[in-house]
């Protein structure tokens, strides 16, 4: 184990994907990342790696896309508005069967929104964002060693799917800095035998394409495409589940918000409050299992989130079966208090009132069915 | 009947797979085509050589070119071009544009590449139509010539815009290294045509920066014409907007005065 630094979290993720043999990184600059982009205009060319400035997003990811399929290790980050602009190029990316990692360091919105952290960008990481039936599968970091440890995982994950993969992060997570150890081990990436150039050597001809005319042929790519999603479900979801055994409320939150709700369960676990904590790490594939065993027995969920409320679909979807869901969320820029979760926790386990939100701090009730 | 021994003196390129062309007859793609693969047999360049296909007709250069083939998304053939090229920079990457590709939504993109002077090299053909979607107005539609979208004919007082001179457009960009116009509208232009790719050619093994040559050709079905009245109107229209001839050679502007049409 190498020693722990002091990063932050843009710094530790650069840094983390060049020690995962990242090869060619193209971006373009946007606040909260901008501290990616400048760390790898001077990283990555003193490692005779590729660097380059795009002249917008759309040229950033279209650029991935020629890398990757000339079989490097490639990579992109951005900020919400910038993630508008790479949807068409990600659909690409899926539709030809290319790996690439993907950075959303999520700002407010919606439009140009502001530069405050964000969780409103959820439904366009996890139920497409471009066109096509796809998937990417998005880690959600909640703190610097977390980003860093599953950007490195992301590049692997990326080539064995040949699927691209997103890291979820917001201007807290990029901003932020911790002690992060960063990995020393090498980076092994498989034999890419369907990339494009290099010497052929009597090799035939590869494709890197999306497109078919002849009929039935996109829809055969569409089936192996899904059957790669099911094998990610069963091979890649990650969880954490906190104090949720003998829990008589369970926040679900991810990435920022995840901490701030741990520091809510340990302050309402100190008062004789029983609250536990399910926070998907993969937001794709999503927990659902997990969410619906926990459901089994407990019967209050609170969703906090830093939008107007998206993962919470996905938590209904899980089957909450005769629970009661509750949510809490902060759009544009907010960032949820401690103490207001605590209320509305107070409010549906000592009050037994019905589902709550919080807006600008005043407590409201608020029926989520 | 007579039968004597045939020497082959004309032929296929052995890139070509043995099947029909998908283009319309009297496309200019397939002369194109034929130029860009030649030029590739001559260097021996096919066995580490990729082929950028377009969104646009010629997307289905994949389907019976024996090279390795990466298609992009529309426009985006230079940022994709320059991923492949950065990677693998011993890889001859040819990247081959319609006009509404690169001058239309792949304007950006292009502008760029050119700018930073990317080391592959570009064939832009320009007929002054989008093809593949059935005959709308391109941005290098003359003046006065119908399309789907424009059927009484290109008019700049509407504010449907000029026709873009590309080449003219890319000179002044530092990164550019060598620029053509050419058409392939008779043999002694088709001649001219592979003589500037050649060039462009050079330019990328080289490792001397951007090459782009644009080439005139034809639609006939797209245009509404025959064939021959097709190519008359390269001669008679297209020369006219498009001044045939070398814009920037070894990273100079070639002047005014020297080109022709």
């Amino acid at each position: 184990m190498g020693e722990a630094v002091l990063m932050k979290g843009n710094e530790a993720i650069a840094e983390a994907a060049i020690r995962a043999g990242v090869q060619s990184y193209f971006g373009y600059p946007i606040t909260p990342q901008n501290e990616l982009i400048a760390y790898m205009s001077v990283h990555m060319p003193a490692k005779g790696r590729t660097f380059i400035q795009a002249e917008s997003e759309l040229a950033a990811i279209n650029m991935v896309y020629g890398a990757a399929a000339a079989g490097m290790r490639s990579m992109t980050s951005s900020s919400s508005p910038g993630m508008s602009l790479k949807q068409e190029g990600i659909s690409y990316l899926v539709g030809a069967q290319l790996p690439a990692v993907i950075v959303n360091i999520m700002r407010g919105g919606p439009g140009l929104g502001n530069i405050a952290p964000s969780q409103a960008d959820y439904f366009q990481a996890c139920k497409g964002g471009g066109h096509g039936d796809y998937h990417l599968v998005v880690y959600a970091p909640s703190s610097v060693q977390e980003a860093a440890d599953l950007t490195a995982k992301a590049f692997d994950v990326a080539d064995r799917y040949r699927n691209p993969v997103l890291i979820l992060g917001d201007a807290i997570i990029g901003q932020m800095m911790e002690p992060v150890v960063l990995s020393e081990s090498t980076p092994t990436p498989p034999p890419k035998p369907w990339a494009v150039g290099g010497l052929r050597n009597g090799r035939k001809p590869n494709l890197i394409n999306s497109l078919s005319l002849e009929e039935g042929v996109i829809e055969e790519w569409n089936w192996i495409i899904k059957a790669k999603y099911e094998e990610i479900k069963k091979k890649e979801l990650m969880v954490e589940l906190l104090q949720c055994e003998d829990a008589d409320l369970i926040l679900v939150a991810y990435g920022t918000t995840s901490r701030i709700c741990k520091e809510v369960l340990r302050k309402c676990r100190a008062k004789g409050l029983k609250v536990g904590l399910i926070r998907p790490i993969t937001l794709w594939p999503f927990p659902y299992k997990a969410i619906a065993q926990a459901a089994k027995r407990t019967r209050e969920f609170l969703v906090v989130e830093m939008s107007l409320g998206q993962m919470i679909e996905d938590v209904k979807l899980a089957g909450l079966g005769d629970a009661a869901l509750h949510f809490h969320g902060r759009p544009g820029g907010g960032v949820p208090r401690e103490q207001d979760i605590i209320e509305i926790i107070n409010h549906i386990l000592l009050e037994k009132r019905a589902g709550a939100i919080t807006t600008r701090g005043t407590v409201v009730d608020w029926k989520i069915s | 009947m007579i039968e004597t021994e045939m020497e082959k003196i004309a032929g296929r390129s052995s890139l070509w797979a043995d099947k029909p062309s998908p283009y319309c007859p009297g496309c200019g793609h397939g002369v194109v085509h034929r130029v860009v693969c030649e030029l590739i047999e001559e260097y021996h360049l096919a066995d580490n050589c990729v082929f950028m296909a377009p969104v646009g007709c010629s997307i289905l250069a994949y389907t019976f070119l024996k090279l390795d083939v990466c298609q992009s998304a529309h426009g985006r053939t230079p940022a994709a071009a320059t991923g492949i090229k950065r990677s693998r920079p011993d890889t001859f990457v040819l990247a081959y544009q319609g006009d509404g590709d690169l001058a239309s939504i792949g304007t950006a993109e292009i502008i760029h590449a050119a700018n930073r002077g990317e080391n592959f090299t570009t064939i832009f053909v320009n007929n002054a139509i989008y093809g593949m979607t059935g005959g709308q107005m391109a941005p290098t539609t003359l003046l006065g010539q119908k399309a789907t979208t424009c059927p009484s004919g290109r008019d700049a007082s509407s504010g449907m815009g000029y026709p873009i001179r590309v080449c003219e457009l890319l000179q002044s960009l530092g990164g550019v290294t060598y620029l053509a116009r050419t058409s392939v509208h008779t043999p002694a232009n088709v001649i001219k045509t592979k003589q500037a790719i050649k060039k462009a050619f050079d330019v990328q093994l080289q490792r001397q920066g951007f090459s782009l040559v644009e080439v005139l050709t034809s639609c006939p079905v797209n245009w509404g014409m025959q064939p021959v009245e097709a190519l008359d109107f390269i001669d008679k229209q297209m020369v006219h907007q498009f001044p045939l001839g070398e814009y920037k050679v070894g990273g100079v502007c070639v002047p005014q005065a020297a080109k022709e049409g």
